[in-house]
C-alpha cells in the first residue's frame, strides 16, 4: 500500500537538497512548454486570421449557373447512330443564360432548410470604369449590403464608407480600393460605369473595399442589387449567385449536391473550393506540433539525466528504505513523484511564461495594407492550448522518470549495504 | 516459551564468480526474549545468513519462519511488509538518511506501516530517543552527528515499530570502545527490560560473552 505523505515528503527533501539541478531540469520542461504555448497560439491566430481573410467572405456554397458544353450532343439523340462511335469536333459551350431560372423561389426554399443560415442572392456582371478616354474593365456586384456585412463580415473589408451607407443610397457605389487609387477617386465623388451592353451610369462613391487581395482590389466594385438590375435593364427577379452560409460548415458538401441534383444548378461548396487552403493551416501546425516536442524531448532527457543522477547519488538511502520496509514500488513511486514534481513546477511555469509572451504578441502592432482589420500581431489564446501543454508537460516527464525509477526499484539493497 | 525465528535447512550458492556453497544447511531457534550473538572468521558467511534472516536476500534454499510462520517464498510486498513491522535491522555503518532530521529517520518506519497518527508516532519516536539518551538530538540533521550518537538513532529507528526481533550486523564494530559498550548496554537493557529477541554479529569476544547464547559459525557452517 502506498503511503502518499511519506513518499511526497522523502521526494521533496530530495529535490530541495538538489534543488539547482531540479530547477535546472524543470526550467528545461519551462522552456518546453513555453515555447510550446507561444508557437501554437500565433501560428493558430496567423492560421484563423488567413482562414478568415479567405473563407469569411466566401459563402459555404456557391450557387450559380456554369457555362459549359452540354453533356449530351444532338448526335446522340439520333437513333440511326446508336450503335456507332461518333466524333464530335469543336464543341461549343451551349447557349445558356447567366440568369439563375426562379432565383427567388430557391432561395426562399433554401432559407426554409433548417441547415441553411441564410441564402443571399448577387448579380455578378462585368462592366468597365471609365475614366476621361480610359475603360478599366472590372466587376461590379449587386448585394444586399446589410445582409453582407452581417453574414460575410463584409464590413471588415470596407476600408471607408460603411454598408449601411451603401444600402441607403440610390445609385451608391462601394469602389474597389485599387481603382480609386488609378483613378484618384474620393468617397463623394462621382464614378461612370459602363455595362457591356452599353450605356454609361454616373454612381455615386459611398465608400472603398479592400480586400487584401490586390488583383480583387483593382476590379471589384459593390452596389446595391436593384442597381445592378437598373443598370443591366434586367427585371427584380434577375439573380446569377446565391451564397448560402450554414450553420454547421460541414454540411456544405451533402448540400451542394442536393441542390445540383434538384435544381439543375452549379452548386460549389466552400471545401472544393478552397482546398489547397486546409494544406497550410495543416503544414503549420505540424511546424509547432515539431518544434514543441522537440523541446520537450530535449526537457524529457534533461529530466531522466538528472533522476539517474539523482538515483546514484541516493542509492544508501534506497537500501535504507527499503532494508526498513519500504518495498520497491514505494520507492520507485518516490523517484516517479520527484519527476512528476519537476514536470508540475516547470510545466505550471512554462503555462504563465508562454501566456506572459502571447500576450505580449498580442499588443504589438502589425499592420499591413493587405489585411485592413488586422492592428496587431494575430493571437488565438485558446484555453484547450494550455490544457494540452500542461498534459504534455506531465506524460513527457512522466516517461522521463519512468525508466530511472523502474531503475531505483530494482535496486538490491544487499548489494548496496555490503558494498559499504 | 514461542519462538520468534527460525531457520531449517537454509543452503546458499553464490553463483558467480565461481560456484561457491557459502551457507551449508543452516538449522538454529531464537525463542522470545533471548539475546544471541553470532561469532566467526571474517567470510565465513555472518552477513550472507543475516541478510536471509531479514528478508532482504530472498535467494537461498530452506526454510524460514518468523513467529511460526512460513515466510519462504512469501510475495516482496508482503516481505517488505514483515521488514517494516517485525524486524529491526542495525548495520555495522549508521545508514541514516542523511538529509533528514534525527526525528524524522527515527519515525519513517512508523509513517510506512501507517498504523498510528502522526503525533502518536512522533511522540513515540521521542520516548525512543530518550531512552537512549540522544533526545536533545532530535532536530539535528542526521549527517551533524557523532558516529555513536548515529548508532544509536539506528537502534532507536530499529525498535520504532516495536519489532519481533532486532538484528545487528557488527553495530559495534565501526565504535570505540566506550561507545561500544554503550551500545551493548542499550542492548542487554532492551533485553531484560523489555524482553525483545536480539541476533547480533559481533568480533568482539567480551561482548558476546555477556549474550544469552553464542552460535558460533566456521566456513558456512554452525560449529555449536
Ligand atoms: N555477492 C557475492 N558474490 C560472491 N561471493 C560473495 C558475495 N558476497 C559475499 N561473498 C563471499 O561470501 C563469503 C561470506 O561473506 P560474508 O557473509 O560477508 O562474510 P562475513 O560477514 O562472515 O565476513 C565471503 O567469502 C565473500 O567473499
Ligand atoms: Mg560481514
Amino acid at each position: 500500500m502506498a503511503n502518499w505523505s511519506v513518499i511526497l515528503n522523502i521526494a521533496k527533501t530530495h529535490l530541495l537538497t538538489k534543488i539547482k539541478q531540479t530547477s535546472t531540469a524543470a526550467l528545461g520542461v519551462t522552456f518546453g512548454i513555453g515555447a510550446y504555448i507561444t508557437l501554437v497560439c500565433f501560428m493558430t491566430g496567423l492560421n484563423g486570421m488567413l482562414d478568415d481573410l479567405i473563407l469569411n467572405q466566401t459563402p459555404h456554397i456557391h450557387v450559380y449557373n456554369e457555362i459549359e458544353p452540354s453533356k449530351k450532343q444532338p448526335i446522340s439523340l439520333y437513333d440511326n447512330v446508336n450503335e456507332s462511335f461518333n466524333v464530335v469536333h469543336s464543341i461549343k459551350p451551349k447557349l445558356s443564360q447567366k440568369k439563375i431560372h426562379n432565383a427567388l423561389p430557391i432561395i426562399k426554399y433554401l432559407e426554409e432548410n433548417k441547415v441553411v443560415r441564410c441564402a443571399l442572392p448577387q448579380i455578378k456582371t462585368q462592366i468597365f470604369y471609365i475614366a476621361g478616354s480610359i475603360e478599366l474593365g472590372g466587376n461590379l456586384t449587386g448585394i444586399n449590403a446589410i445582409d453582407e456585412a452581417s453574414l460575410f463580415n463584409m464590413g471588415d473589408y470596407i476600408v471607408e464608407g460603411s454598408a449601411e451607407a451603401l444600402q441607403n443610397t440610390d445609385n451608391g457605389i462601394l469602389l474597389g480600393i485599387g481603382i480609386a487609387k488609378k483613378m484618384s477617386l474620393k468617397v463623394g465623388d462621382r464614378v461612370q460605369i459602363s455595362p457591356i451592353n452599353g450605356g454609361v451610369f454616373p454612381l455615386k462613391i459611398v465608400g472603398f473595399y479592400q480586400s487584401g487581395i490586390a488583383d480583387l482590389d483593382a476590379i471589384q466594385s459593390f452596389t446595391n442589387i436593384k442597381t445592378v438590375q437598373r443598370i443591366l435593364g434586367e427585371a427584380n427577379n434577375y439573380i446569377t449567385d446565391i451564397n448560402v452560409k450554414l450553420y454547421d460548415i460541414d454540411q456544405a458538401v451533402s448540400l451542394s449536391k442536393k441542390i445540383e441534383r434538384q435544381f439543375n444548378l452549379t452548386a460549389l461548396d466552400i471545401k472544393t473550393a478552397n482546398a489547397q487552403f486546409e494544406t497550410g493551416t495543416t503544414i503549420r501546425n505540424l511546424i509547432t506540433y515539431a518544434v514543441s516536442i522537440t523541446l520537450l524531448i530535449v526537457a524529457g532527457f534533461g529530466i531522466y539525466n538528472i533522476l539517474n543522477m539523482l538515483i546514484y547519488e541516493k542509492m544508501n538511502d534506497i537500501a535504507i528504505l527499503k532494508a526498513t520496509g519500504f518495498s520497491g514500488k514505494d520507492v520507485q513511486l518516490i523517484f516517479m513523484s520527484q519527476a512528476m514534481i519537476i514536470g508540475f513546477v516547470g510545466g505550471l511555469l512554462g503555462l504563465l511564461i508562454g501566456y506572459g509572451l502571447v500576450s505580449l504578441i498580442d499588443t504589438i502592432p502589425f499592420q499591413t495594407e493587405a489585411l485592413p482589420t488586422v492592428e496587431t500581431y494575430p493571437i488565438n489564446m485558446n484555453p484547450l492550448f494550455f490544457v494540452i501543454g500542461f498534459s504534455f508537460a506531465m506524460f513527457s516527464t512522466f516517461l522521463a522518470g519512468y525508466l530511472p525509477s523502474k531503475k531505483a526499484k530494482k535496486i538490491d539493497p544487499v548489494k548496496i549495504i555490503r558494498g559499504q | 516459551m514461542s519462538i520468534v525465528l527460525e531457520a531449517k535447512h537454509i543452503n546458499k550458492y553464490f553463483k558467480k564468480p565461481v560456484m561457491f556453497h557459502v551457507l551449508k544447511d543452516i538449522n538454529f531457534q531464537i525463542k522470545k526474549g533471548e539475546f544471541v550473538s553470532i561469532m566467526g572468521k571474517s567470510g565465513c558467511g555472518k552477513s550472507t545468513l543475516l541478510y536471509i534472516l531479514s528478508t532482504m536476500d530472498t535467494d537461498y534454499e530452506g526454510e524460514l519462519f518468523l513467529n511460526n510462520k512460513l515466510i519462504t517464498n512469501q510475495s516482496r510486498e508482503h516481505l517488505s511488509y514483515l521488514r517494516n513491522k517485525h524486524i529491526g535491522f542495525v548495520f555495522q555503518f549508521h545508514y541514516l538518511l542523511s538529509e533528514f532530521s534525527v526525528l524524522e529517520n527515527v519515525m519513517l518506519p512508523a509513517k510506512k506501516l501507517a498504523k498510528k497518527s502522526h503525533q502518536e508516532i512522533e511522540h513515540d519516536a521521542m520516548e525512543k530517543l530518550k531512552m537512549l539518551n540522544i533526545d536533545h538530538l532530535a532536530l539535528k540533521r542526521a549527517s551533524r552527528i557523532s558516529g555513536g550518537e548515529k548508532q544509536r538513532v539506528a537502534i532507536a529507528r530499529a525498535l520504532i515499530n516495536n519489532p519481533s526481533i532486532i538484528m545487528g550486523d557488527e553495530p559495534t564494530g565501526n565504535l570505540d570502545s566506550h561507545n561500544a559498550e554503550n551500545v551493548f548496554n542499550i542492548f542487554e537493557r532492551l533485553s531484560n527490560e523489555q524482553g525483545l529477541s536480539l541476533l547480533v554479529v559481533t568480533h568482539d569476544g567480551d561482548f558476546a560473552k555477556k549474550t544469552d547464547r553464542i552460535i558460533q559459525m566456521e566456513d558456512g557452517k554452525i560449529m555449536t
